[in-house]
């Protein structure tokens, strides 16, 4: 760290970019020290990724200086860039998933025998020998797309390490991780810079950043809001800026006062789509009034467990009941009738119809009813003026009732299909992943929407892989390990601790019973 | 007519090595065809550009032959024949780059109209170079491999064909190497999977596209070429009966790999050979109880539908085939 009074590494000055109707980049001004990890924090749409591509000669700007190591370079292709020791890892991996690790790594790479691949013997070693060094661990022979998320994101740093990169841009490196993923990766980071790299790292996530980065610059709207060291500033202070005005961490809310148990699950058997099992007889129950969060890992069930009370996953024992229906053999359209609403955590391949409009979208499950038909012909009056009394209820910002639903923002493609789900009065509501990949005022008024509907008395089902997220909003907390529940917990005591060692398989130890209420 | 005469060794032998030499023009076709998707372009146009190939190929090594050139070129001119069609291959598989890579047309569309247009194309130069359909070339020699094609019966199965089949032998291996043991190959597999990736690690997407689809319309076109120059000595309109096609449904047959290319081209040239044969010998004993030709026609075209039905599914597709790929899509 004594390095730190050298020339930066990086200075971009002026960097302007426009895409047609967006200025994505104004005037945009940052530089990175040698050996730092300096933190671009802005909400979704700031300009995050936008001014990394200019840097990385991904994109063009449209004005605007860019320096490296104090000379001026314009690059016009990743190959520059890469040739000037920069590597990025893209918030959606750029790996090719039939290919193997190594395979990966050496993509654009010259060979040393050329038109030859390099041996790969020597390749393998190589790879290995950077994996320890930097404690990134992965089989360079592997099949890429059978890797865990966690460990295709070391293949990605590893393939700008091997690349030769001093400088590493990270964007939203830790948006599909889990958190243990996370509390992994974060001291390679300290690993990378003390062997003299510098890294520029992307988030929206204030916990992670405050612990990871040296100095923060905070853009929104693509603007320099600010830059700060990380030791200057508290979280409130990093929300106000990214957002604008005050934020609300807390989600606030009162107690929960249950009711009846409105769905119940009793030894559900499911199989995953490789016939394995992924729901080993689990058993929970939601009450009308309540918030009962699933904590677990990516990919103990989850998805299966929401694909299956919606009806789409077929189940191979036990019983599904919501409101008193027997619904265990009930297609999506009956289970929607018996009064469940889903929010699906693949907003876009399950959530909503990109082409189709957001009033299209709000009223396709319903559209041969009453108002929106009338004796078999769409009325596009009604449809329209229902859907704009959505848009204005939820504040859908940005959409008219003709918008194609792709055009939305994330935060507001989920307000969208919130104000859908609520509006067919639901009396269960599946919300899995409600907030992935939202911006933090997307993310609270989700959060607040949920509170105010369980006040309501609905019954809500939160599946998150987010603890945060289960803590701050659940009532009672299920937690979930390779298809089981292992234990369940009132929020109010619960241990993060014990949470954790569940997440990772181990039995609770304060006499809670696995699998029952 | 007498099965019993279909049975004989003679007639076995005589029915593979037909069957090699006509595996040999769908073969080329399957093997430029699986670099092209191999780097996200479907090329749906190899009829289109076979025939023209076909048609350059001919007429090129017509006139090399016959008309004021003649003797020039002297035994070269199959040859050449043969590298005229690759060329006009290679000019089909420009158009068909600039339309589907960089004008961004639907690939489905692009091919199509290649088809039509190389149809249009080679019919019509022929036409009008030619008044009568007695035009013929006379092709390359057959080369008996020393030693080897004196081995009894082996030896006349594989070691006495003309040098297009030895060559398209080797292209088999050689295009197997170029895509998984080079760089270019490498990045030629990656285009096709994952485009945006590829262009972050600094490799020219589009220009690669380009390569691979210049190439694969180059072997489209050779193969066209071997057909008229070699294989048959004349040209005739529609003379490539479809064979782009076939070589479309074999690239999927083949799972975009050249050696399960060469097994899926020798089924079809053999069932080919023995629809030929079979029709030559009903011919003959006209009777009761004989197939009727047009099924016989039909038969390596079936044979196709069913290997297709065997193969069915996208699994080993390359996962960008047919997609446009443009900068901001990343
Ligand atoms: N290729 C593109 N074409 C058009 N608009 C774009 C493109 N990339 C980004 N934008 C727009 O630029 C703005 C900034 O986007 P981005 O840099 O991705 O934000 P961030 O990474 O901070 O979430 C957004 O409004 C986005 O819609
Ligand atoms: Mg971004």
């Amino acid at each position: 760290m004594l390095t730190k009074t050298n020339e930066p590494v990086v200075q971009m000055r002026g960097i302007v970019k426009r895409f047609p109707g967006v200025v994505a980049n104004a005037r945009v001004d940052f530089d990175l020290q040698p050996g730092e990890i300096h933190t671009i924090l802005g909400e979704n749409g700031a300009g995050k990724t936008t001014l990394m591509k200019i840097l990385y000669g991904l994109h063009a700007a449209d004005e605007g200086e860019i320096r490296l190591r104090g000379k001026p370079v314009s690059f016009t292709s990743a190959r520059d860039a890469i040739a000037q020791g920069m590597g990025m890892v893209h918030q959606h991996f750029m790996l090719v998933n039939p290919f193997s690790v190594a395979d990966n790594i050496i993509l654009g790479q010259p060979s040393s025998r050329k038109p030859l691949m390099d041996d790969p013997k020597l390749i393998h070693q190589r790879i290995r020998t950077l994996s320890e060094q930097y404690g990134l661990i992965v089989d360079p022979e592997v099949e890429v797309g059978k890797l865990s998320v966690g460990q295709q994101q070391r293949v990605e740093i590893l393939k700008t390490l091997y690349r030769g990169a001093e400088i590493l841009i990270l964007d939203e490196p830790t948006a599909v991780l889990t958190p243990q993923e996370v509390a992994d990766l974060l001291p390679i980071l300290h690993r990378l810079t003390e062997e003299g790299k510098s890294i520029v790292f992307i988030s929206h996530k204030l916990d992670e950043v405050l612990k990871v980065s040296e100095r923060i610059t905070v853009l929104r709207d693509g603007e320099v809001v600010g830059v700060t060291p990380a030791s200057d500033v508290n979280k409130a202070d990093l929300a106000r800026m990214m957002v604008g005005r005050d934020v609300i961490l807390k989600v606030a809310k009162e107690p929960a006062q249950p009711k009846e148990a409105r769905l119940q699950l009793t030894d559900v058997w499911v199989d995953s789509d490789r016939g394995l099992p992924a729901l080993r007889g689990l058993n929970i129950e939601v009450r009308a009034g309540e918030i009962l969060g699933i904590a677990g890992v990516a990919g103990n069930g989850q998805s299966e467990l929401e694909e299956t009370i919606a009806g789409l996953r077929k189940v191979k024992s036990g019983q599904i009941t919501i409101c008193d229906h027997d619904t265990t053999r009930s297609t999506p359209r009956d289970v929607g009738r018996f009064g469940l609403a889903h929010v699906p955590s693949d907003r876009y391949k399950m959530g909503l119809l990109p082409d189709f409009s957001v009033a299209e979208n709000m009223f396709l499950q319903r559209i041969g009813e009453s108002p929106f038909t009338q004796r078999g012909v769409l009325d596009w009056k009604a449809i329209h003026q229902q859907a704009q009394g959505l848009i204005n209820a939820f504040n859908v910002r940005g959409a008219t009732v003709n918008t194609p639903a792709a055009s939305l923002s994330g935060g507001n493609a989920q307000k969208m299909i919130l104000a859908r789900e609520l509006d067919r009065k639901p009396q269960v509501l599946i919300a899995a992943q409600p907030t992935r990949g939202l911006d933090v005022s997307a993310i609270e008024y989700v959060h607040s929407q949920l509170v105010e509907q369980r006040d309501a008395g609905l019954a809500i089902l939160l599946i998150s892989t987010e603890l945060d997220e289960i803590l701050a909003l659940s009532d009672r907390i299920a937690v979930m390990y390779e298809g089981e529940i292992m234990g369940i917990v009132d929020a109010a005591d619960a241990d993060i601790d014990d949470i954790g060692l569940m997440m990772t398989g181990s039995k609770p130890t304060n006499g809670q019973t696995r699998g029952t209420l | 007519m007498d099965w019993s005469q279909v049975l004989q060794w003679g007639f076995v032998i005589a029915l593979v090595t037909a069957g090699i030499r006509l595996a040999v023009p769908v073969l080329l076709a399957v093997l430029g065809e699986i670099i092209t998707e191999r780097s996200g372009i479907l090329n749906l146009g190899l009829e289109g550009i076979m025939i023209v190939g076909a048609a350059g190929g001919f007429m090129t090594a017509y006139y090399l032959e016959t008309g004021p050139l003649a003797g020039l070129a002297g035994s070269w001119s199959a040859w050449l024949g043969l590298g005229a069609g690759m060329l006009a291959g290679m000019a089909m598989g420009l158009l068909m780059a600039v339309l589907s890579i960089t004008l961004h047309v639907d690939q489905v569309i692009a091919g199509v109209t290649l088809v039509l247009f190389g149809h249009g194309l080679a019919d019509y130069f022929y036409r009008l170079q030619f008044s009568s359909l007695t035009a013929r070339v006379t092709g390359l020699e057959q080369i008996s491999i020393p030693l080897l094609s004196d081995i009894p019966v082996l030896g006349e199965l594989l070691f006495r064909y003309d040098p297009t089949v030895y060559l398209t032998v080797f292209l088999v291996f050689l295009t197997w190497f170029f895509l998984f043991h080079t760089t270019w190959g490498l990045n030629i597999r990656s285009i096709g999977e994952h485009p945006a990736a590829t262009e972050t690690s600094g490799i020219n997407v589009n220009l690669g596209r380009y390569a691979a689809t210049l190439i694969g319309a180059g072997l489209a076109g050779l193969g066209g070429a071997t057909l008229t120059v070699v294989q048959l000595g004349l040209f005739r309109e529609g003379i490539t009966a479809g064979r782009g096609w076939i070589a479309v449904a074999l690239v999927i047959f083949a799972r975009w790999r050249p050696g399960l290319a060469l097994v899926g081209a020798l089924l079809f040239g053999l069932a080919d050979a023995l629809q030929f044969r079979i029709q030559a010998l009903s011919q003959v004993e006209r009777g009761v109880g004989t197939l009727p030709y047009e099924f016989l026609l039909m038969l390596p075209y079936l044979l196709t539908l069913i290997a297709l039905l065997y193969r069915r599914g996208r699994r080993d597709a390359p996962a960008a085939l047919g997609i446009p790929y443009t900068q901001d899509s990343h």
